[in-house]
């Protein structure tokens, strides 16, 4: 039962301060969250753009950076890692539309602790302070890339920008984990508890159901990097050896003794499988949820959808191991996680094959939310298909540390969770801002993006197989590599044209919201609760009622209704099920 | 038994029934266990991979170790004990009684953190430490304990580690019940608390930068005694009680890993 503190919560809050800024408003948290990942997603992609530049042209002078030194190369990397996975991809799709539209699609007036909601922003926005500022530092960014191996992250002088840069890096790491604690609580709470009535489990759209497992998943994988990131500050600054064995750094042996590169690798991986679960899952209540809405037909398979879900969240805690195959592990484990990692497939085969056969005979209406749907698929497949290579150890010990793995994630993860963050903002923007976005423009956007993308990121299949190894600034000096030039230059090319086109979406984004057309309450005819109060919606969402639920969310085209869909509050018919 | 005490009527009519049959705060402690209880997963993990990866893992405590750590399990044991009356005082609505038990608590509950502080003291002094720890003045090593700091780090790392992470609990654990008892008035007796704390451990003693613990932990209170200025009800006395079983719970796991595990008899 709800809590009566939380119902008559707060009234509308007055006054600047209290409404936009430490405002307790779910939607509002929502929207912050939103803008903080788009400033953060146009920094990580400069940073890529600068690291796409180096590349190919060595010893070009940049504005802003000079001429990239290889450190910087690194410190580069390390920020565009770090920024994408932590502060966009976590980031948009759970905490900021799970914000917005998780309270309103099971009918409750905010989340079950708003205070806490608030918290978790700004503690969520201190964290990206504290990681930016690690450009601004003496030494610079560290050198260590998203994963912060150690005893590269552990030994202050392994080389610049592991000094501060580092420190401030670990920091704003353990402040995200506790600012996704609070928040993962906080969705979990909200989904048990604050159901309207008639809002059984198997009603919840697939999108409370995604951002519902998700936040199991945030619970049970930051508390144990947050662990990893106290215990290397410990190595670093109190002169413990949990990660470093003893080790010589230019010709100095340094004080350590006994600790295990492995440790930080298995506490690492075992919240960084997870983790990329945690980016992709919103992505595919979205995808479920637009293909069911635009293909006028309901979800094939929904049940199956759900628990192919938590399958895939279950099984992401058991697969870890496939990240160190390289790391001398006994060949019985290594054949664990290989088949463990190869059965996940079989969910997300699942979820594929629903969302297809849902398309499958649907009256398509192409939209852009449904075109960049559609996108997310054929990239989760496409990033997909790499997926069981890696999974096996013969396959993955050449791959591994090459550009097929970047390939790989960048598809399945990078890429298709940011079609996801688009198709979202398509389809949710006329709900949040009363206009739609120009059509004409997202269109553009869409194709040139997806073209792009795919001309970015499958050549890196190729230059992986072909040897190229990641994270390395420079290769035009060594002989085998030169022959993978052109294709190189190429993707560089593919990248400034992917990035110039996002400006096309900022443009948009910003226009629409002062001169997009007007839209309805329920422009796209969809059946979930958002669509059923008014635009915006008003501070407690439904207007001082809460919504009694009869339907399921996915009933379009029903036989014999009047029309090609049946909201969640449309009055039961006959025979209820 | 306590959810009747919280039971709200009016709303539960809107909503379907929730999933576990009780309260969203306390459904949230639960979840917060769930997550510390993986934080602290980890770290013990941490500490089995470093005691299974080092041949001679050294078992360096004394009786006297173990007759301080037990005392101060069994302090934390009683303190478990004053919690359920606590608990079960505010669930008949006596609000002295409630008060007088929480405080009991938080005796139980700082004697525990003392005994500790001055375990580590005591240690530090005989040499077992970590780098970064200054030389005690004024005071010989223990042969032993410097022996194993210098060739086993992963010792006193892991030790000073475990228990210092679980004393951070229990010292939050005190301020969460002293604001649930005793809201505003709390934080002068925490600032109190912390300039004590500050001025009279010597510089070299690791509490003596530690005890700004309390200061932050007074500020982070005061902010919540701003934005919830609400009278606590039986309910936060109820999902307290959680959190502090909790930390007893977890010591019930570090107490023979760390101590017993250690010791000279084994
Ligand atoms: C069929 C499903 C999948 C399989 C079998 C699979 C397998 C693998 C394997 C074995 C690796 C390690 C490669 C190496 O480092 O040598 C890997 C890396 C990675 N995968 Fe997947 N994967 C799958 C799906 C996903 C999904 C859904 C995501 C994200 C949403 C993802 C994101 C990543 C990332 C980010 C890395 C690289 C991490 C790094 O080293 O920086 N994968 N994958
Ligand atoms: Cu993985």
């Amino acid at each position: 039962m709800a809590s009566t503190d939380l119902v008559h919560a707060h009234a509308a809050p007055q006054g600047f301060i209290r409404k936009y800024i430490f405002s307790l408003d779910h939607k509002v948290i929502g929207l912050q969250y939103y803008f903080l990942a788009l400033i953060a997603v146009f920094t990580g992609m400069f940073l890529s753009l600068l690291m796409r530049i180096h590349l190919i042209w060595p010893t070009a002078q940049l504005p802003l950076v000079g001429e990239i030194k290889p450190e910087t190369y690194l410190g580069l990397l390390t920020m565009h890692g770090t920024i994408m996975v932590f502060f966009v991809l976590t980031t948009a799709p759970q905490s900021g539309f799970g914000n917005y539209f998780l309270p309103i699609q099971i009918g409750a007036p905010d989340m079950a602790f708003p205070v806490l909601n608030m918290l978790s922003f700004w503690t969520t926005f201190v964290a990206f302070v504290v990681l930016i500022s690690a450009f601004f530092v003496g030494g610079g960014a560290p050198l260590h890339g998203w994963t912060g191996y150690a005893p590269l992250s552990a030994l202050p002088n392994a080389g610049p920008g592991q000094q501060l840069g580092a420190d401030l890096w670990i920091t704003s790491i353990a402040i995200f984990c506790v600012a996704s604690l609070m928040g993962a609580l906080n969705f979990i709470t909200t989904t048990l508890d604050l159901r309207a009535k008639g809002m059984t489990l198997m009603r919840m759209p697939l999108t409370v159901w995604a951002w519902f497992i998700t936040a199991i998943l945030g619970l049970l994988a930051f508390g144990v990097l947050l662990s990893a990131g106290i215990l290397l500050l410990l190595d670093r600054n109190l002169g413990t050896s949990f990660y470093v064995p003893l080790v010589v750094v230019n010709g100095q042996v340094m004080g350590h003794r006994g600790g295990s590169p492995l440790l930080w690798q298995h506490l690492f991986w075992f919240f960084g499988h997870p983790e990329v679960y945690i980016a992709i899952l919103p992505g595919m209540g979205v995808a479920s949820q637009l293909i069911s809405t635009f293909s006028r037909k309901p979800i094939f398979g929904y049940r199956a959808m759900v628990y192919a879900l938590m399958a895939i969240g279950f099984m992401g805690f058991m697969v870890w191991g496939h990240h160190m195959f390289m790391s001398g592990m006994s060949p019985y484990s290594a054949f664990a996680f290989s088949l463990m990692t190869m059965a996940i497939g079989v969910p997300s085969a699942i979820k594929t094959f629903n969302w297809l056969g849902t398309i499958w005979g649907g009256k398509v209406r192409l939209y852009s939310p449904m075109l960049f749907a559609i996108g997310f698929v054929s990239l989760f497949v496409s990033g997909g298909l790499s997926g069981p290579f890696l999974a096996q150890p013969v396959l993955d010990i050449p791959l591994h540390d090459t550009y097929f793995v970047v390939g790989h994630f960048h598809l399945i993860m990078g890429v298709a969770a940011i079609f996801g963050i688009f198709a979202a903002t398509y389809y949710w923007f006329p709900k949040m801002f009363g206009r739609k976005m120009n059509e004409t423009l997202a269109k553009v956007h869409f194709f040139v993006t997806l073209l792009g993308t795919y001309a970015i990121f499958m050549p890196m299949h190729y230059l992986g197989m072909a040897g190229q190894t990641r994270r390395y600034s420079q290769f035009t000096e060594v002989a085998y590599q030169t022959k993978l030039i052109p294709l190189q230059t190429f993707m560089t090319y593919a990248a400034f044209v992917t990035i110039a086109v996002q400006l096309v979406f900022l443009f948009n984004l910003f226009w629409s919201m002062k001169k997009g057309e007007k839209a309805s309450d329920n422009p796209w005819e969809a059946t979930t609760l958002e669509w059923t109060t008014a635009t915006p919606p008003p501070h407690d969402n439904f207007g001082g009622r809460t919504p009694v639920v009869n339907h399921g969310p996915y009933e379009y085209s029903v036989p014999g209704a009047a029309r090609d869909y049946t909201m969640q509050t449309d009055p039961a018919t006959a025979p209820v099920d | 038994m306590a959810d009747v005490a919280v039971e709200q009527h009016g709303v539960a009519a809107a909503y379907e029934p929730s999933l576990f049959g009780t309260y969203s705060k306390k459904i949230g402690m639960w979840l917060f266990l769930l997550s510390d209880s993986l934080t602290f997963g980890a770290l013990l993990y941490a500490y089995s991979y470093g005691r299974i990866s080092t041949p001679n893992w050294p078992t360096p405590f004394h009786s006297e170790s173990i007759r301080n750590a037990t005392l101060m399990t069994a302090f934390l044991l009683t303190s478990s004990l004053t919690m359920v009356l606590a608990v079960r005082a505010s669930v008949f609505g006596k609000g002295k009684a409630v008060r007088g038990w929480l405080l009991a608590t938080m005796a139980c509950g700082t004697a525990f953190v003392i005994l500790h502080g001055h375990e580590w003291s005591n240690l530090i002094a005989e040499g077992l430490t970590l780098p970064v720890f200054p030389a005690v003045p004024g005071h010989e090593a223990s042969k032993e304990f410097a022996n194993v700091s210098r060739t086993v780090p992963q010792f006193p790392a892991t030790f000073f580690g475990l228990t210092g992470m679980h004393m951070l609990h229990v010292t939050l654990g005190v301020i969460y019940l002293g604001i649930v008892a005793l809201r505003k008035k709390f934080i002068p007796i925490l600032l109190g608390l912390w300039l004590v704390a500050w001025l009279a451990t010597p510089s070299y003693s690791p509490f003596h930068y530690g005890a700004h613990v309390l200061l932050l932990a007074a500020i982070a209170a005061s902010v919540i005694v701003f934005l919830k200025p609400k009278v606590y009800d039986s309910s936060d006395v109820e999902v307290a009680g959680l959190y502090w079983h909790f930390v007893d719970l977890v010591w019930m796991f570090i107490f023979p890993l760390v101590y017993l595990m250690s010791t000279r008899i084994l």
